[in-house]
């Protein structure tokens, strides 16, 4: 392309336009909010009128009281993400947005599960939570409740296989994320 | 000192030298402090009229506008001009009662969610919980009204804060980190931008109400003039650039210019600046300017790209970006001969398809002709504010805007009631000029009360209702694409506008006659106080040309 301040001639059909595009992957962006009444409204309420659907969400403290993190994963084949984060920095509150990069990010997600033991289930069930390095923290005679934490995948594949048991309920946290390394996410 | 009187202080440190607003239970320690504030408080009939007064304020002078309510429906008639100036970018600090803290949530006497209700459609706001914040939340509100892409914010203030005392010390600086505006654009994408521009032979500059915003008139105008560009602009960017101008296209979209519309459609390169590719503008998305690259200038790095791909974006200032791309592209001094072909082929339509109209023979007044009398009239140097509808396009149309801030109108939103109470804040912001407001019997009642205000205030707006009885842009599309099936569209001869204005205190008066309506005109403009003129027009006329909705700039009809 035509170097720019120079004679050289630059043929229009080489500029390609950049934004805009669908990844077609899951994005968990880590946001740094300043802790104020009203400002995870902010965030749900953006979200809801640009049509922009979350897939979870997870807000917390960070080391300094002033700030909260939020963790959103949403889905990069159905939302223009750099849309999604440049709607994101305007509102005021929010102090600093990533989009983490899949391999430099620890992400994990907190689930219990809460299975029928019934039948003759509960060896196995046990068996699986070794497998998945969950916990059994509640038993009963008729149930067990198991802590399950990992990425959002392990979880997944850890209620498919529990789920044939009878699965009486579950909650997760959805992901939260930090970058890997030194450096500050 | 009491927080309101430090309120007070801290609007006169912001330079507030008026305001528009309306007391009420839950802001009336606020009123007592304006008692004796020294600030001109004046008093709206309505809290929307306060509002787009307050838009009207600052449109035409740049200047932040303030309007207050006080809480639950105070707060509530607020949302239509709110919600109009995050539309079209106006500053506006909106400042509202709210009921005692413990009241909050209980369903109180006037509570309403303010905050929660305007959420959506605010470019910040603060609900004060503590009387210490007060003096530097209404700074930090009014810079982030005024700063980056303006917009309105609202500052929510429980009765019971507002009385407290607290020790005031004037704040010299915000506290905003997570608000910090690009302002200088890249250099390096400016570069690339005037290269691009040396090297189209078919570019059209297409600009926005950002460029009147950002006051970035004189800037755009030696762009253009820096070749032989064309420029057009759409509703909210008219008197950006001088018309009529030999290089001025006219407006471009629904109700543009063909000459604007196909050049768009033709253009090999667009310069947007200031300007978010509306709907209004593209018409049908996938159609839009088919073979044109984009450049797109905006201080919203969020508006680039969100409609169409810009292949050089540039995020700042347009003020402190276009003279930086003017002398860039003169630096590389191109052949002015390569856009001969693409002018020749823009006289065509332009002389193919002028704006026009089939003028009466007798003295039945066409709207356009309206128009076209009152720019006669006016000389061409007033300020315009308009409602919504036929009227606002035929206004667009045919007033040739020559220079910023002269044309005051709701572009975005396109509210209905709009104009009459801009024309009073423009006036108020700018006493000096002439200012107009072109309505519709339909969108003029919708804030009529504010002629109280007026003829109180002696602010001498001149209003001409261009009175066709009917809902006329609506009745336009139920006669073209609803097989003329006139449904709620006619509003008939009520009510008697002259009268209306009597009441009032201001002066009316009906024109009829298309013979003397210059000479009219020029006598209800020369006539002092606020002014309401009936100007009676042809029914049934639609405005032309026009894109469909949902069609391509190509299927214009009309």
């Amino acid at each position: 392309m035509g170097e720019p301040a120079t004679k050289e001639v630059l043929s229009l059909d080489e500029l390609e336009a950049v934004a805009g595009l669908r990844t077609g992957r899951k994005h968990i962006l880590s946001i740094l909010v300043e802790n104020k009444p009203g400002v995870l409204t902010r965030i749900a309420g953006l979200f809801a009128r640009r049509g922009f659907n979350i897939d979870t969400l997870a807000v917390g403290p960070t080391d300094d009281p002033t700030v909260s993190r939020v963790t959103l994963t949403l889905d990069g084949a159905l939302h223009p993400i750099d849309q999604v984060t440049k709607q994101l920095h305007k509102l005021v509150n929010v102090l600093k947005i990533r989009d983490l990069e899949p391999e430099e990010t620890l992400a994990r997600e907190l689930a219990l599960f809460k299975v029928s033991t019934d039948g003759a289930g509960r060896a196995e069930v046990m068996q699986i939570c070794e497998i998945f390095r969950a916990k059994i923290v509640d038993v009963t005679k008729r149930s067990v409740i198991c802590e399950v934490t990992g990425t959002c995948d392990k979880v997944d594949a850890f209620e498919r296989l529990v789920r044939p048991f009878g699965l009486i309920e579950m909650a997760r946290t959805g992901e939260i994320a930090i970058s890997r390394g030194r450096s500050e996410t | 000192m009491r927080a309101v009187d430090a309120l007070m202080e801290c609007l006169k440190a912001e330079g507030v030298d008026v305001v528009f607003g309306l007391p009420g239970g839950a802001n009336l320690p606020t009123y007592d402090a304006f008692y004796d504030a020294g600030i001109r408080h004046i008093l709206v009939r309505h809290e929307a009229g306060g509002g787009h007064a307050a838009e009207g304020y600052a449109k035409a002078s740049g200047k932040v506008g303030v309007s207050l309510g006080t809480s639950g429906p105070g707060a509530t008639n607020l949302v239509t001009p709110i919600c109009d100036a995050m539309m079209d970018s106006v500053p506006v600090v909106f400042i509202t009662g709210q009921v005692r803290t413990e009241l909050l949530g209980t369903d109180g006497f006037q509570e309403a969610d303010t905050i929660g209700i305007t959420m959506p459609i605010v470019k910040h706001s603060f609900m004060i919980q503590h009387p210490l914040e007060i003096p530097r939340t209404v700074h930090e509100a009014f810079h982030v009204a005024r700063t980056g892409r303006p917009g309105p914010v609202v500052v929510d203030i429980p009765q019971d804060l507002s009385r407290a005392d607290i020790p005031y010390e004037p704040v010299s600086d915000v506290h905003l980190p997570g608000y910090q505006p690009t302002i200088d654009g890249n250099q390096k994408q400016i570069r690339l931008a005037a290269k691009a521009l040396a090297n189209s032979r078919r570019p059209v500059i297409y600009a926005g109400g950002g460029v009147v915003g950002a006051n970035a008139g004189p800037e755009l105008t030696e762009l253009g003039l820096a070749d032989k560009f064309p420029v057009t602009c759409t509703v909210m960017g008219l008197g950006g650039f001088p018309a009529p101008h030999e290089q001025w296209l006219g407006m471009l979209g629904m109700h543009g210019t063909r000459a604007a519309n196909y050049a768009i459609d033709e253009a090999d390169l667009i310069v947007g600046i200031g300007a978010r590719f509306d709907d209004r503008i593209t018409g049908k998305l996938s159609e839009f300017a088919p073979r044109a690259k984009f450049i797109h200038i905006d201080i919203d790095p969020a508006e680039i790209s969100k409609n169409v791909p810009a292949h050089i974006p540039i995020v700042g200032d347009a003020k402190n970006i276009i003279p930086r791309l003017t002398a860039e592209y003169r630096a590389l001094a191109p052949d002015p001969a390569r856009l001969e072909e693409w002018w020749s082929r823009i006289r065509t339509w332009q002389e193919r398809h002028p704006l026009h109209y089939e003028d009466s023979t007798d003295g039945e007044i066409k709207p356009q002709y309206m128009i076209q009398a009152l720019y006669q009239a006016t000389e061409g140097d007033a300020i315009v504010t308009s409602d919504v509808g036929q009227h606002q396009m035929w206004t667009a149309q045919y007033y040739h805007f020559n220079q910023p801030r002269r044309w005051i109108n709701s572009g975005g939103l396109g509210t209905m009631g709009f104009g009459l109470p801009a024309a009073m804040g423009a006036k108020v912001g700018c006493p000096d000029k002439t200012v107009v407001c072109v309505s519709g019997d339909g969108s003029v009642q919708m804030n009529m009360q504010e002629l109280a205000t007026c003829a109180q205030e002696d602010i001498a707006i001149k209003v001409f209702i261009m009175n066709n009885g009917y809902l006329g842009m609506v009745r336009q599309w139920q006669e073209l694409f609803w097989d003329k099936r006139y449904s709620q569209v006619e509003t008939g001869q009520w009510p008697d506008f002259v009268k209306v204005a009597e009441a009032y205190g201001a002066t009316g008066m009906r024109f009829e006659d298309k013979n003397t309506l210059v000479s009219d005109m020029k006598e209800a403009l020369a006539t002092e106080g606020p002014v309401l003129v009936d100007v009676r027009v042809t029914r049934e006329e639609n405005t032309y040309p026009m894109i469909p909705a949902g069609k391509a700039a190509r299927d214009m009809v009309g």
